[in-house]
């Protein structure tokens, strides 16, 4: 029997493996993709939650619709900005985009 | 009728110069003729209204125990109530009219003693608030007043001294004086405030009722710190030993000014303050014997000054603090009456020798230095003869005034104590003969090439010749009209002229100026080899006993020296402490900025763990998680 904790655990390691990403790639469009794992992270504990307990209800499901929404104009946004920068650097290479320090 | 509406409308004496001022400084600043008209008309008015008061006083009843007073309240807060007013009584109106004549006088001098100078009407504006402030003081009901009013002769003074403000010389004097007196002044704030504090009152009336009482219920230690505090006033003000040093500067003002400011009314401000709250230094017998001494000293150490200098400014000058030294004694051995009629006869001879000296300056070009006149006395016989007529006064020849007023003080002196009366022998012998010197090096002897001296105009020779006369007469007038009986602390004094003491200081006075004829006019001993033969004395005499110097020493080692180590603190101490703090604020931010490192994902695990750990906190202490965590069902 599959129960809510089969979900999470899903989820959890979906998402660290998200965070890790987010973390080490050096490729800042590798990066946007290991946040979009994250999201979808996210997604399958709202459904997970809004199935097991409250059934009657389709917050959850809703929810997850709206934030596959907001992450897709998120990441036209996000792929129309990486498109810029390397039209101006010439590199997508994160460690290198570091003008914005001291 | 005059005299009772004066005595009723006296608050109009010192109101209507200070209207002059006004009307002077705002608007006749181009209008010399203008301007010297309404200070003298106005000087004139208030003049009369003081000889009103006069009469009125003597001849009315008023006295020194039922004094005339009028009182408007003026300030009024908790804990201090101060009124502003008129206090009549026979001192205040021989003040009033002593001031306002000799400031009538010497205007009237100034008219052709200034004549052309571009500062004629801002000239008379001072004059006229000098007057009225001086007026204003003398009419003082309690000590705050008295204060204001001390304050603003004092400004007047500055102001005159300065007067010439492009030299340099008249600058430094009139800082100088302002900065003496102001140490003065500041011990009488205190004094004033220390009473104020005690008393509760600063009225002069209801000071004179409570003081008696207190010192017999045995307070004597507060009360004698508030009399020293508020003698250190009248120490400054009229140029007692230590704190003289600026009235021989003060001579960088007008000759004008010398006369009336810094000889004849002034200057014995102090003497009067003293005079006027004799009632509490009456009380203190240590504080009298303080003043007593200090009188002595000043007296006997300026007219050993006045001996070698050359100047005759400053001659007058050192004479001036000499005198002031013997209207202190006579106020410290307990005669209000012999200081105030040797303040009253001393105005009119020293004016009258001022305004001689500024007629030799006037006909010689701003000469002042002696030796470079002689045989002026067929150029100037007007000047000559009032000269001649103020030294045998100021010297104390009967008959003239001040032999009289001299006579009182050291009658007073001689019942006191021994040594006090030596001092003052001692400086009537020195005052005959440097008051001799000045005379004949000036007057006789041979005419020096090139000077071709003019007598002064009428203007100058008119007030000159009224104060020589008043020089002669006022002595023998208030010794004939008995001064005494009128002008006093406590019971009227003896008024007979002792006969012994009269004849010996006459004696003693014509001994000096026998000497100085000797040396200074027949030349049978040669003043050089005198000089030489006293070599030390005279350097001493010559040097005025290295008192600036001494000052100097003291300003440039203890003054600068504290100022090294305040300059040391402050910089190391404060300065540092407030550097060191901005430095270290600056280099926490240097060190703290490196975070900020551009590396977007070094931000993301800072971020992330700093979730965690808070996720980790609200879950683990949370009451609602651990229930949940506990019961393990969700």
């Amino acid at each position: 029997m599959i129960g809510l904790e089969h979900f999470l655990f899903v989820a959890a390691v979906l998402f660290v493996i998200g965070l890790y990403g987010v973390l080490t790639k050096r490729n800042v469009t590798a990066i946007l993709m290991s946040m979009e794992l994250m999201l979808n992270a996210v997604n399958i504990n709202l459904i997970a939650f809004s199935r097991f307990i409250t059934p009657e209800a389709m917050t959850g499901q809703v929810f997850a619709i709206f934030t596959i929404t907001i992450a897709a104009a998120e990441l036209a946004v996000g792929l129309a900005l990486v498109f810029r920068i390397y039209h101006d650097r010439n590199t997508v290479d994160a460690e290198q985009l570091n003008r914005m320090r001291w | 009728m005059f005299s009772q509406y004066a005595v009723q409308h006296a608050w109009l004496i010192p109101l209507l110069p200070f209207v002059a001022f006004v009307v002077i400084g705002f608007f006749l600043r181009r209008c010399p003729r203008a301007a010297a008209g309404l200070a003298i008309g106005m000087s004139l008015a208030s003049f009369l209204l003081a000889l009103g008061v006069g009469y009125g006083v003597f001849g009315g009843g008023i006295t020194v125990e039922q004094p005339w007073i009028q009182k408007v309240p003026w300030l009024d807060i908790a804990g201090i109530f101060v009124s502003m007013g008129v206090y009549l009584d026979p001192l205040t109106a021989m003040m009033l009219m002593v001031v306002s004549l000799v400031s009538l006088l010497v205007q009237v001098y100034s008219t052709g003693y200034m004549e052309g100078d571009d500062g004629f009407a801002r000239f008379f504006a001072f004059l006229s608030l000098f007057a009225a402030s001086m007026l204003g003081l003398v009419l003082a009901v309690n000590f705050v007043q008295l204060y204001v009013f001390w304050e603003l002769v004092g400004l007047c003074s500055y102001l005159l001294i300065g007067f010439y403000f492009d030299r340099i010389s008249a600058r430094e004097a009139a800082k100088k004086a302002f900065m003496t007196t102001r140490i003065g002044d500041f011990g009488l704030l205190l004094g004033i405030l220390l009473l104020q504090v005690v008393f509760g009152t600063v009225d002069f009336q209801q000071l004179a009722g409570i003081l008696p009482l207190y010192v017999q219920a045995g307070g004597m230690g507060l009360l004698t710190i508030a009399a020293m505090l508020i003698f250190m006033g009248p120490l400054s003000k009229s140029g007692q030993f230590p704190l003289h040093v600026w009235l021989p500067d003060a001579m960088e003002g007008p000759t004008p000014v010398s006369a009336l400011i810094h000889a004849a009314t002034m200057v014995v401000a102090g003497v009067y303050l003293v005079a006027r709250v004799f009632f509490l230094f009456s009380l203190l017998p240590n504080v009298m014997e303080v003043i007593a001494w200090i009188g002595a000293v000043t007296a006997c150490f300026a007219a050993l000054v006045a001996l070698s200098q050359t100047d005759s400014k400053r001659i007058l000058a050192y004479s001036t603090i000499s005198q002031l030294g013997y209207m202190m004694l006579a106020l410290g051995v307990g005669s209000v009456t012999a200081s105030m009629f040797h303040l009253m006869t001393h105005a009119f001879f020293k004016a009258a020798l001022f305004l001689g000296a500024g007629a030799i300056m006037h006909g010689l070009h701003g000469q002042t230095d002696i030796f470079a006149m002689g045989g002026l006395r067929r150029r100037l016989p007007v000047t000559f003869a009032v000269m001649t007529i103020s030294v045998l006064a100021i010297s104390g020849i009967p008959p003239f005034a001040g032999f009289f007023s001299k006579d009182e003080i050291l009658a007073a002196a001689a019942h006191v104590s021994a040594p006090l009366y030596g001092m003052a022998v001692l400086t009537a012998l020195l005052t005959a003969f440097y008051m001799g010197r000045l005379l004949f090096v000036a007057f006789f002897g041979q005419e020096k090439q090139g000077n071709i001296p003019h007598e002064a105009g009428p203007a100058m020779c008119f007030s000159m010749i009224v104060l020589s006369v008043l020089a002669v007469v006022s002595g023998a007038a208030g010794y004939m009209s008995h001064f005494g009986e009128w002008v006093r602390f406590g019971p009227a004094l003896h008024e007979e002229l002792n006969l012994g003491i009269a004849a010996f200081s006459t004696f003693v006075s014509l001994l000096g100026l026998g000497a100085a004829w000797l040396v200074y006019g027949r030349r049978s001993v040669s003043p050089d080899q005198l000089a030489l033969k006293l070599g030390f004395f005279y350097t001493l005499s010559y040097n005025k006993f290295y008192i600036d110097e001494f000052y100097g020493w003291l300003n440039r080692t203890f003054v600068y020296g504290i100022g090294k180590i305040l300059y040391w603190l402050d910089i190391k101490g404060v300065d540092g402490l407030v550097n060191g703090l901005a430095w270290s604020v600056g280099h926490l931010g240097d060190d703290l900025r490196r975070f900020q490192t551009g590396q977007l994902q070094q931000y993301g695990v800072v971020i992330f763990t700093a979730i965690m750990l808070i996720a980790a906190w609200v879950v683990f202490s949370s009451p609602i998680f651990v229930a949940v965590l506990q019961r393990g069902a969700y």
